[in-house]
């Protein structure tokens, strides 16, 4: 029963503000697709346009081959799972389940033996006759769940479903809702601000900025080859160094002032060589150096202790402050001290200054 | 149903782009429900005001406007009208000033501190909120009246007290009757303060007398105007109390009624003119009010409400004095009805053995048991409108919202300020003759039950909706239910606890409906509450204790009915 989605240039308004410009994707069948940014950049408005629960100003939905645009809710066949759990609080667990199932006429034993099956999937079982007026947050969130699974829906649209749950329970249910999804295979839509959770749960991974796709694929896509400056200080954590293209005898390369000329030869081939750009470097990439000369110079302002790792914060020549993710195993330096640092060569991203577009020749 | 489509080829021309310039007319189930409502209003609110205006300022015989009756009104040689309307606002101003202060300060005491049995004197204070006010005068005449008891004590040991009449007396009834509606207002703000705030301010050295001015007054202003409003509308809309406590002294309400009893055609201009100043009146207090309160408006939500804890000696005793007489003066009237009940039916008062024969009275003449019977057969038709009117007008205002949805939300508050006779008057006047002639009918009384108390459940529905989260009926219907079965399967079940204690409140004063159906009554029509009224106005206070205790007891049990289904100790007006 699981489906395809295309969204082909929606446009959405509210009046005169335009939330959605010209918005298009493919999702496959049976995908775990995430919408991940930051409040207000229209990965709900999006979710809420394919639920049917927001109109659709202009382009179309297509779910299979089917235009959905003009489909009631009602009709769409589909299983939404929302922030704040949603459930029918004058119903017990088992009606909540059940009332999917019910709207479609199935015989009762059927609804039976489908509500016991998802509830002892979602391990609520026990708690079928109660009322969920006094249960806790993840136990209100798996009857939400059950009841979106339960009617076999083609697509499952999560509206940001872990944010009102505490840190340790948002982990549970994490693996609750990755597990029925890969037993299902249903098509997911998951709608989330925390990478984290975006990152450790996708196949493919949409970011959004201001109605916006920055850019689509798979969390180590994302992470490794970002296609901007904001994906690549949006997913994990980064340094950013100015710098400018040099061309140092047929490499491609980086000119960052005092702290040093690297050769990149990921740079495309193709940049002009002075164009100024961004070199974005995560802490973990950067390595405390025995070489003096041709380093990123700076002073350890602050050092503190992550557990696997040393954070040290290093303030650089022009003030900027930088971080540095160490592994714990590695000699420890001390706050005071004056480093210089490398980097692997091979894995950091040049961004156009301007364009904020990198420039790493495509994958 | 909200969501049908536009069947394709309707609007042949129609460019898509253009789409959104154009207004586009769904006619929806949800709009023929507004339509229906707002014809609803129109002809059962809007037309009978709007004749009460043209009666006022139109002849109809002479079709050509006329406005001797304005000239009569405020030129009267005697001052008659202008002095009537003088004696109501007085009389509303004072009876809002001693309630609302008295109210506050029991709100306040039982909010701060511990006083020994409080729960059941909330419980008591609500069941005396919805007695009648014109049982209670009936009462302190009963004690304070010309041949009162205590009236009669005091002229022994030489004190030549007349008893409580006119001016003073409605004020006494009205000021100790209306505390514990006060009460409930303002004990709802203060529940809304946080503990914290008083804490700090004590922290800062402000505490005591200084403390609740500072800091809780400043606070809870905005309700304690809103309940002196209230206190003001109760007091001069109102027709029992007057006019059985008020002898020579005439308010509007009783105006009203003597003009439309005396039954000179030549009147109806004249009370129309009367019914036009008092709403006048009630407009201007009620936007003046509008006006203070919006100007102080502040946002409040405890996490720690204050809880009531142990006070210096002095405070407590002072703070248990003042509660137990409250109560004491809350009672004592209803206390007074009952001990009456029992008492045979010669006109002296309090004297001669007990007896029950005013029961046997009520229970075997027929036309009391018809106005019993008639009390809950109107009242229960009006309810059952009053939950449909309620529920669709709620909704539609919050889920629907547009400008048409907010004014019949508008419209179907406004009874709260246009008094019953004023009420009783417009309906009377616009219903009788063909094609609606409707005086003497049930309908008219039905009709006037559904537009005066409509209020208190559209009030209830609304505020429970406000907190019912969209997503709820949002994961209805992507389950699979239509609009029309999320309406009844969810969303109503939902805000089921919301209607049901306004429809509470509703019902509580239809059966207690006196100043809008004492004009629209005919004999066949009669209710609990006139038969109780004519009674005692005629001297016949036995059957009418009876009655009057009958009509307590069913008060008092489904107020217990309901604090038992809803599991709370509390009801919202």
């Amino acid at each position: 029963m699981s489906i395809s989605i295309k969204i082909d240039h929606v446009v959405k308004r509210y009046g005169d503000n335009t939330v959605i410009p010209d918005l298009s994707l493919d999702i496959k069948k049976g995908e775990f697709f995430t919408l991940l940014g930051s409040s207000g950049c229209g990965k709900t408005t999006l979710l809420r346009m394919i639920a049917g629960f927001n109109t659709i100003e202009g382009g179309d939905i297509y779910f299979d081959d089917k235009r959905i645009n003009d489909v009631p809710i009602y009709k769409r066949n589909i299983g939404m799972v929302f922030q704040n759990y949603a459930v029918f609080p004058h119903m017990t667990v088992y009606e909540n389940v059940a009332y999917g199932l019910k709207q479609r006429k199935l015989p009762k034993e059927e609804i039976d033996k489908k509500v016991m099956d998802i509830l002892d999937q979602v391990q609520i079982a026990n708690l079928k006759d109660r009322l969920p007026s006094d249960m806790s947050g993840g136990q209100q969130q798996r009857i939400a769940l059950a009841r979106a699974i339960v009617i076999d829906p083609g697509v499952l649209l999560f509206d940001e479903p872990l944010s009102n749950l505490d840190a340790k329970l948002r982990v549970e249910m994490r693996l609750a809702i990755k597990h029925l999804q890969n037993t299902k295979k249903i098509t997911t839509i998951y709608v989330t601000h925390d990478q984290t959770e975006a990152l450790s749960m996708s196949d493919r991974i949409a970011i959004m900025k201001h109605g916006v796709i920055q850019q689509v694929g798979t969390a180590i896509e994302v992470y490794r080859t970002p296609r901007n400056l904001f994906v690549a200080t949006f997913i994990g954590l980064s340094n950013v160094f100015n710098g400018k293209i040099v061309n140092t005898s047929g490499v491609m390369g980086v000119d960052m002032g005092a702290d040093g000329i690297y050769a990149l030869p990921n740079i495309d081939d193709k940049t002009k060589v002075g164009l100024p750009v961004k070199i974005v470097i995560r802490p973990n990439e950067l390595t405390f150096s025995q070489r003096t000369t041709n380093t990123i110079r700076g002073e350890i302002v602050e050092k503190i202790f992550l557990g696997t790792e040393m954070q040290y914060t290093l303030k650089m020549a022009d003030n900027q402050l930088i971080e540095v993710h160490n592994d714990i195993a590695l000699p420890l330096h001390e706050v005071g001290e004056h480093v210089h640092l490398d980097f692997n060569h091979d894995i950091i991203n040049v961004f156009d200054a301007n364009t904020e577009l990198s420039v790493m020749k495509k994958a | 149903m909200e969501q049908e489509m536009i069947p394709p080829g309707v609007f042949p021309e129609q460019a898509p782009e253009k789409k959104h310039h154009k207004i586009r007319l769904h006619f929806t189930g949800w709009n023929a429900v507004t339509l229906a409502i707002l014809l609803f209003f129109a002809l059962f609110f809007v037309y009978p005001l709007i004749t009460i205006l043209a009666k006022s300022v139109y002849n109809f015989d002479t079709h050509s406007f006329d406005f001797t009756q304005f000239n009569e009104f405020f030129t009267n040689k005697y001052g008659y009208y202008q002095k009537t309307v003088w004696n109501s606002v007085k009389v509303s101003l004072l009876s809002a000033l001693i309630a609302t202060t008295l109210g506050t300060i029991l709100a306040y005491v039982l909010c701060t501190t511990k006083i020994y049995g409080a729960k059941i004197i909330k419980t008591i204070l609500l069941i005396t909120m919805v007695t009648p006010p014109f049982l209670s005068s009936y009462a302190w005449i009963i004690l304070l009246g010309r041949a009162g008891i205590i009236t009669k004590w005091l002229n022994t040991i030489g004190i030549a007290y007349q008893g409580i009449y006119g001016f003073s007396g409605i004020c006494f009834v009205f000021s100790i009757k209306l505390i514990p509606l006060v009460n409930l207002y303002v004990s709802g703000a203060l529940k809304q303060v946080d503990k914290s705030l008083l804490e700090a301010s004590e922290s800062l050295g402000g505490h005591g007398v200084a403390r609740f001015f500072k800091v809780v007054l400043p606070l809870i202003l905005p309700t304690i105007l809103a309940s002196a409003v209230l206190v003001f509308m109760r007091v001069i809309s109102d027709f029992g109390v007057p006019s059985l406590i008020g002898e020579g002294y005439r308010t509007l309400p009783t105006l009203i009624y003597n003009l439309y009893t005396s039954d000179v055609q030549e009147n109806e201009p004249l009370a129309a003119t009367i019914c036009l100043a008092t709403i006048v009146i009630t407009l201007v207090i009620f936007l003046v009010q509008r006006w203070l309160s919006n100007r102080k408006k502040i946002a409040m939500s405890a996490l720690r409400p204050i809880e009531p804890t142990k006070q210096g000696t002095v405070v407590e005793v002072f703070s248990h004095i003042f509660v137990y007489i409250l109560l004491a003066l809350l009672i004592l009237p209803m206390f007074i009805v009952v001990i009456q009940s029992f008492k045979d039916s010669t006109n002296v008062v309090m004297s001669g053995s007990y007896t029950s024969q005013n029961y046997i009275t009520i229970f075997t003449t027929s036309s009391i048991l018809r106005s019993i019977g008639n009390t809950f057969l109107y009242s229960f038709i009006a309810l059952a409108i009053v939950i449909l009117l309620g529920i669709l007008i709620s909704y539609l205002s919050v889920r629907k919202s547009s400008h048409i949805t907010k004014f019949i939300d508008t419209l179907s508050n406004l009874p709260f300020i246009i008094p019953g006779s004023v009420l009783g008057i417009a309906l009377l006047f616009a219903f009788n003759k063909p094609p609606f002639a409707l005086i003497g009918t049930a309908a008219i009384i039905v009709l006037n039950y559904i537009i005066r108390r409509l209020p208190y459940t559209i009030r209830s529905s609304t505020a429970i909706l406000h907190q019912i989260d969209l997503n709820v009926e949002e994961a209805s219907q992507s389950l699979g239910a239509n609009p029309f079965k999320t309406f009844f399967k969810v969303t109503i079940p939902m805000m089921m606890p919301g209607v049901m204690s306004g429809a509470t409140m509703s019902w509580l004063s239809i059966i207690t409906e006196l100043s809008g159906s004492i004009i629209l009554y005919s004999n066949k029509t009669k209710t609990m509450s006139i038969e109780i009224f004519n009674a005692i106005s005629t001297g016949a206070y036995g059957y009418g204790a009876a009655l009057s205790t009958l009509l307590m007891l069913i008060s008092t049990i489904t107020l217990l009915i309901f604090f038992k289904l809803s599991g709370k100790k509390e009801i919202s007006i």
